[in-house]
């Protein structure tokens, strides 16, 4: 990797789309409550002026030209983080979910792991999620710990820090396609060999509008997730590379 | 086995195979691939249990039953190319807007090079 050498702390990339009523806030939180912490929001494409509240409030801000997606938009924000020269990397969601006091929490348990999550559902406060989408939401995580050998109580929260070598593999290949983006970004983690552990959080209700997870979408979320979870299982990863690499020089050795 | 019934299973384990490696090797999205990995397991579908494809001629009502084959062939066909071009359309916007903002960036770097801006 080209660019500078690690000489800042932690960035938090604040993914955007129309949040002009709660970004300002969310900003001024985490500049109050994270003061280690310089904040990046990506503008996604917004059309009711998302980037320039940002901007007021405190925020450098990414203005991507039109929508790419969570998934893009943290792409972007891992790549200037890397470039920048940033040890670890938070995502905070823009809609005031996520509570800014907690980034100081997560960022210091990356001492023992590459991502650490902040989890909802492990005993700290509550957090009403209904119906299909708590019991999808369930399942996942039964799967996900199974799978990464670690108790896991929330693989959807998008409340997440990472470091170096997780940014590096999620600034190329973090899902973009939205079909359980949060939970295959898990596997595809594991599968590079990153260990991921989780910090208890209180997650707080929307300050504004709805989530763009409707009935419909959780109604299906299961499903696209598994489907993505069964091909991030039969790809490729960075882990899968180094280890053919290893065993292609032992294979040439014992010749 | 017959010849007759070698040759598509032959073509159905080919794309199989073809969708799986492209996937592994991250060169396909995954949007793509679901409709083709349906598409190969449908085909091999037919060619290991041919009566299905009798069958479901004798319930549509068509009377040989490789025309209903054809029908159905020709009908994802034609659903695929719509969506190409969909993203086709979708893909020259995308385009043309990077060049837009290409251009703007371009000018205010330019223009910061040749005059400073002036500061407070
Ligand atoms: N960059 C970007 N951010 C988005 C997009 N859609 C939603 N977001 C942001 O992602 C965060 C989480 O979205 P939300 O709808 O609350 O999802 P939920 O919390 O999982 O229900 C918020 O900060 C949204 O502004 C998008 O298309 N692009
Ligand atoms: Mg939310």
């Amino acid at each position: 990797m080209t660019g500078p050498g690690v000489q800042r702390s932690a960035l938090a990339i604040v993914p955007a789309l129309n949040e002009r009523r709660s970004v300002g806030l969310v900003v001024q939180s985490l500049l109050r409550d994270a003061p280690s912490v310089d904040v990046l929001v990506v503008d996604d494409g917004s059309t009711d002026g998302t980037g320039a509240v940002a901007a007021a409030a405190g925020a450098l801000v990414l203005t991507l030209p039109y929508n790419l997606g969570v998934g893009g938009a943290m792409r972007a924000g891992f790549k200037y983080a890397l470039r920048s020269g940033y040890a670890a990397a938070v995502q905070v969601d823009a809609d005031g979910q996520h509570d800014a006091a907690a980034v100081p929490a997560l960022l210091s348990a990356l001492a023992s792991a590459d991502i650490v999550i902040g989890a909802r559902f492990a005993g700290e406060g509550e957090y009403a999620v209904t119906g299909m989408r708590r019991g999808a939401m369930r399942l996942l995580a039964a799967t996900l710990s199974r799978a990464l050998r670690t108790e896991l109580t929330d693989v959807t929260s998008g409340f997440r820090a990472c470091n170096r070598e997780a940014m590096t593999l999620f600034a190329r290949h973090y899902p973009v396609e939205y079909l359980g983006d949060t939970v295959e970004a898990l596997l595809i983690a594991s599968r590079a060999g990153l260990k991921v552990a989780q910090v208890p959080v209180v997650m707080k209700p929307r300050l504004h509008g709805t989530s763009t997870q409707g009935t419909l979408r959780s109604t299906l979320y299961l499903g696209r997730a598994s489907i993505a979870l069964s091909l991030a299982f039969i790809r490729r990863w960075p882990h899968d590379e180094v280890a053919d690499v290893n065993s292609h020089e032992a294979r040439q050795e014992a010749r | 086995m017959t010849s007759a019934r070698i040759l598509p299973l032959f073509a159905a384990g080919f794309t199989l195979f073809l969708m799986i490696d492209l996937l592994r090797r991250h060169q396909l999205r995954e949007k793509y691939a679901i409709l083709w990995l349906l598409v190969s397991v449908s085909v091999l579908v037919i060619a290991v249990f041919p009566g299905v494809l009798a069958n479901a001629a004798r319930l549509t009502g068509v009377q040989t039953p490789s025309n209903l084959l054809f029908f159905i062939a020709a009908l994802v066909l034609l659903v695929v190319c719509v969506q190409l071009s969909w993203e086709v359309s979708r893909l020259e916007d995308e385009t043309r807007a990077l060049a837009e903002e290409v251009a703007i960036l371009r000018l205010d770097a330019e223009k910061g090079r040749f005059q400073p801006p002036a500061r407070e």
